[in-house]
């Protein structure tokens, strides 16, 4: 949890070092493609394109495995329910195509979500879709005191019950006790967001005049491409699925 | 690797209330330091410290946060207008670094400056090399320590070139080691700037070699005391020792000590992963156990296991038939919540994890209500406690609002509330001002006579060296040397 929020998990090779904001851009045109296509060759053609450029692009398989298998596993009750419980004419068609569109539309997202770094993420929104940076970085900052949260969480029960309260069995009892906690928690967090937001601040973060970047961040034809071939992978796998008469618009 | 040189810093009759308060912060300052000066800034809590440093930080606004008197200035101007020339590091590490990697942070002040990016990265690498920093600009600011996340702030007040150095308690939250560190970093850094500096710091022996000037702020206003360190210890030492200053060279009373009576609670070949390897530790009734040893070396986590908070993975632990009655044949771990409070008092690190009401009397009652204690004895307690921790004009107040030593005097005695023949605590004078300092060893001193068994994990040398009849030393979760009476 603490990588996945600080650092970016897979931070080699190709495609790690592209923009940012393209790889997200380059996603969310693979997920629009397999989204609207109903039948299940397409998005299964877009899936497997995006497999192996992925791999191209330098992502391990095993760490999407390893941090997706909820997905996996979602993606896979998904399509059990539609093919227990589907009223379609072909049930199994149908569960296959929710099966593979769903993903079709996660996996990619996830890999390359492993791959940006929240620093860089930030960087490149400040410095090409124009979010204003006061935003960005507070966002960022914290960001950084979400893994605090889960310890503090630990912590709060523990005293609680060193002061004599425990929930036990009681749902009563049990929804009690966690507003407590979570009343607890807040102020704690109130209070560090305040302090950060002080010492933030004190480093001139509140001036309105211009800001400078340390770490400019460029868009390379490199990211051209990949947004540019992501549009083109979608049409080509649109175009495949015409040619065999299996598309179906969602 | 200033520019510049050192701020002037003049105030006359200046004052301020913070938005929402009946009576100022501050009020009739008089003050007059010298480009390149050092000052020392000492006070009870609520003199107005904090609240002066902001104001020279340029970080109070009259037109929202409050309302001001007289005049301030830095080098004659508005302190508002005079920013750039201010570099403000605050006690809190946790809440003051703001990216992710270390070079990134010291960089993020000099991008809101507006700063050509050509100069920021030799700016930056400059500035981690003068606070002695270990790492590379790409660390990783979340696996710093307490002290080393202070200096990579330092490093960032340095970048920007102050003119005026503003230190607020830099080392209050950081364990001895790492605040030795950071006093080294600090001295480091006045040596490579002529800049002027203003520290406030309750540890003051530590902090003589850096300093020109003691100032003295008095709670009701103004200035009580300016001059060298001598002359102003001299004449107001104790005065200052009373209101919590950690005045140098004061004596913290004599030891104390009591022989130990049956045991209370012991355990055997505790191991808990990650944390502790094979320790085993006994408490007595009617003594004083010091935990000691590094950070990571397994304190807390042994003060946890003993306080059946947590299950260790293997080896007992177990309580005496008179601390635990019918549950002398279960972990404490699995007592329930009610009679583990009534036996084991545990005290955290933060008090605030701790508190469950609105009202501090409140909070006192909570636990001999639940036992089921008369209205009567209850109300007796509670104001016999309050009494005695000087707490009677804040009876009502909501306990997440008091001070820092109000809070954990609070909190030790909220443990205590419910009689509990064990007393745990975790870093019970972490941070604290000499005045809740000797309250506190007056508190548990009260406990041991009256039969008590209380463990401390502690860094704090003074507390084991007054206190404890025995110290348990840990070091990366062993025992690292037999137990030593005192």
């Amino acid at each position: 949890m603490t990588m996945a929020v600080t650092v970016a998990a897979v931070d080699t090779g190709r495609l790690a070092r592209a923009n940012p904001l393209a790889k997200i851009l380059a996603c969310f045109v693979l997920g629009i493609g397999a989204l609207l296509s109903g039948d299940p060759v397409t998005p299964a053609l877009i899936l497997a394109a995006a497999l192996g450029c992925l791999s191209i692009g330098g992502i391990n398989a095993r760490a999407v495995v390893r941090r997706g298998w909820p997905i996996l596993l979602s993606a896979a009750g998904l399509g059990a329910t539609t093919l227990l419980f589907g009223d379609s004419d072909d049930p199994l068609l149908t569960a296959l195509a929710v099966t593979v569109r769903v993903l079709a539309v996660a996996l990619p997202g996830l890999a390359v979500l492993l791959t940006i770094d929240p620093t860089d993420l930030a960087d490149s929104l400040v410095q090409h879709a124009r979010v204003p940076a006061r935003f960005a970085y507070a966002s960022l900052a914290a960001l950084r005191l979400v893994p605090l949260l889960a310890l503090e969480w630990q912590t709060i029960t523990a005293a609680r019950r060193a002061r004599g309260v425990e929930a036990g069995r009681s749902p009563v009892a049990r929804l009690r006790l966690f507003w407590s906690v979570a009343f607890t928690l807040l102020v704690g967090a109130v209070r560090r967001g305040t302090r950060l937001a002080v010492a933030m601040d004190a480093r001139g973060f509140d001036s309105t005049g211009p800001r400078t970047v340390a770490r400019p961040q460029r868009v390379r034809p490199s990211d051209i491409a990949l947004l540019f071939g992501s549009l083109v992978l979608v049409a080509a796998a649109v175009a495949a699925s015409l040619a065999l008469g299996t598309y179906e618009f969602f | 690797m200033i520019s510049g040189g050192g701020a002037r810093v003049r105030a006359r009759g200046w004052g301020w209330r913070h938005a929402g308060r009946r009576s100022p912060a501050v009020r009739g300052l008089d003050l007059d330091i010298e480009p390149g000066e050092r000052i020392l800034l000492l006070g009870a809590s609520g003199a107005g410290k904090s609240t002066l440093l902001a104001a020279l930080a340029g970080l109070l606004d009259p037109d929202h946060s409050g309302e001001a008197t007289g005049e301030l200035t830095v080098d004659g101007r508005d302190p508002r207008t005079t920013r750039d020339r201010s570099a403000l590091v605050l006690q809190d590490p946790e809440t003051q670094l703001v990216m992710a990697r270390a070079g990134d942070d010291v960089a993020f002040g000099l991008e809101n400056r507006a700063v050509p990016r050509e100069s920021i990265w030799p700016r930056v690498d400059a500035a981690l090399d003068a606070v002695g920093f270990p790492y590379g600009r790409t660390h990783r600011t979340d696996q710093l320590s307490g002290g080393e996340q202070q200096r990579l702030a330092l490093a960032g007040a340095l970048a920007l070139e102050p003119g005026l150095l503003l230190l607020d308690e830099p080392t209050a939250n950081v364990d001895p080691g790492g605040a030795a560190v950071v006093r080294q970093a600090i001295r480091a850094v006045l040596g490579s700037t002529g800049a002027t500096m203003v520290l406030v710091e309750h540890r003051v022996a530590e902090t003589l070699d850096m300093i020109d000037r003691v100032v003295v702020l008095e709670p009701g206003g103004g200035v009580r005391a300016s001059g060298t360190p001598s002359d102003v210890f001299t004449a107001h030492g104790e005065s200052l020792a009373a209101e919590g200053v950690w005045v140098p060279d004061l004596p913290l009373g004599t030891p104390r000590r009591s022989a130990p009576g049956p045991d209370q609670l012991r355990a055997e070949d505790v191991t808990v992963d990650p944390g502790l390897h094979g320790v085993s530790a006994v408490l007595t009734a009617g003594e004083v156990v010091a935990v000691t040893g590094p950070n990571g070396a397994g304190k807390s986590t042994l003060a946890g296991v003993l306080g059946g908070l947590r299950a260790p993975e293997s080896g007992t632990v177990r309580g005496s038939a008179d601390l635990a009655g019918p549950d002398a044949d279960v972990p404490p771990h699995r007592w329930r919540a009610p009679a583990l409070a009534a036996r084991i008092g545990m005290v955290f690190q933060d008090p605030e994890h701790q508190f469950l009401t609105a009202r501090v009397r409140d909070e006192l009652a909570f636990g001999p209500r639940r036992r089921g204690a008369p209205d009567g004895d209850v109300a007796r307690l509670v104001d016999d406690l309050l009494d005695r921790l000087h707490l009677t004009g804040l009876a009502n107040a909501n306990p997440f609002t008091l001070s820092g030593g109000e809070k954990r005097r609070l909190s030790v005695a909220t443990a205590l509330t419910t009689s509990p023949p064990v007393l745990i605590l975790d870093e019970p004078t972490f941070g604290q001002d000499r005045r809740t300092w000797l309250e506190l060893v007056d508190l548990l001193a009260a406990h041991r006579s009256d039969g008590g068994s209380i463990l401390i994990a502690t860094h704090d040398t003074a507390l084991v060296e007054v206190l404890a009849d025995r110290v348990l030393p840990l070091d990366a979760g062993r025992v690292a040397a037999s137990e030593v009476a005192r």
